[in-house]
């Protein structure tokens, strides 16, 4: 019977969507504000291997103007489904999406996402990478947003200090891990 | 609302396919489809897969049924997608700003898939499809009666 692989797609969406997405942004603005910080996210319950925390942050920044790429790590039917239903966001190739969604080691190297350009730097992409941990000891960060200075555990630190050196171009990145979320915006300096 | 699930029939399958009933239920007055509805006193315990939430769609036009697909306008539509008790899925797409219709319309879809649709279709959609028919019918009707033809009188110049 299908249905049991249908019911993951369609439920576990915002029981409130107004509140809930609102709530959603401030904790994503706020995390993209001031980088190293951590903050709980609730109200989604996404198909695996989707985290709570990327789960909301689809529900809440997708749209179907906003061309979305799994990685090979999430690119599964059901995930597929589900953002469709929630979301209606259209999925596109590496190359024009708006947001990449998968593990560190799945999306690939960050020089192939879209970096906007000197005219536009916004026409980047936005990364939703799910990590294993957020408050292991990390590497440190300075920068916009950072009063002294801030850690996070980043997965591969030339790459990133290779993104931030490309500013104002480059990719913004979310760390989700279970129902938390930290984020990286290009302007914060690795290191 | 995907295509595929058209083909979606629930034992004792009705006459009406699924993408009838839901074609139905889209075009008719929603003030009609709650009080049909609410008088022919259907409930199901349900949870909502996305509750009412009023949105707009681009409607497209072909001239003259053939020509090249043209954006006509955007309208109002309310939707709602609910999944009862026993399993089944319902959506529910209305015009307009009507919530309750939005719910009265997916409950009635998801239904329509259980072994209740023959009690429902008699109850709300066949009077519902009757009712329209017939506000079709009278509209044609006056249309039809200030019709005028056009004759033209030779009057022998060209010749």
């Amino acid at each position: 019977m299908t249905s049991t692989a249908r019911d993951d797609m369609l439920s576990g969406g915002f029981a409130n969507p107004s509140h809930a997405s609102a709530h959603a942004f401030r904790a994503a603005m706020d995390a993209m504000a001031r980088p190293g910080t951590i903050h709980q996210v609730t109200g989604a319950t996404p198909p695996k291997p989707l985290s709570v925390a990327a789960g909301v942050l689809i529900l809440t920044l997708c749209d179907p103007d906003t061309p979305l790429w799994l990685a090979p790590s999430h690119d599964l039917s059901q995930v597929r489904g589900w953002i469709t239903f929630h979301t209606g966001a259209p999925f596109a190739a590496l190359a024009t999406c708006a947001f990449a969604i998968g593990t560190w080691s799945a999306l690939g190297p960050l020089s192939a996402f879209p970096a906007g350009t000197p005219e536009y730097p916004d026409r980047s992409a936005t990364l939703i990478v799910e990590v294993a941990d957020l408050h292991a000891p990390g590497t440190r960060l300075t920068g916009p947003g950072i009063r002294d200075t801030a850690t996070l555990p980043l997965p591969d630190r030339a790459s990133f200090a290779a993104n931030a050196a490309r500013f104002p171009l480059g990719v913004d990145l979310f760390l989700t891990c279970g129902a938390e979320l930290a984020a990286l915006p290009r302007s914060t300096r690795i290191g | 609302m995907k295509g595929s699930e058209a083909a979606d029939h629930g034992p004792g399958a009705p006459a009406l396919t699924r993408q009838e009933w839901l074609g139905l239920m889209a075009r008719a007055p929603g003030r009609r489809l709650a009080e049909l509805s609410r008088a022919s006193g259907i409930t199901a315990p349900f949870a909502w897969l996305r509750p009412p939430e009023i949105g707009t769609i681009m409607i497209r036009g072909r001239a003259g049924g053939t020509g090249a697909p043209f954006n006509l306008g955007e309208m109002t539509v309310t939707r709602a997608s609910l999944r009862l008790e026993s399993g089944q899925v319902g959506h529910g797409h209305v015009q307009g700003r009507d919530k309750a219709a939005a719910e009265w319309a997916a409950l009635i879809d998801a239904l329509m898939q259980t072994d209740r649709a023959p009690a429902i279709a008699t109850a709300v959609l066949t009077p519902l499809a009757q009712e329209m028919a017939a506000s079709a019918q009278t509209r044609a009707e006056k249309a039809a009666a200030t019709r005028v033809e056009f004759f033209t009188l030779v009057r022998g110049e060209d010749q």
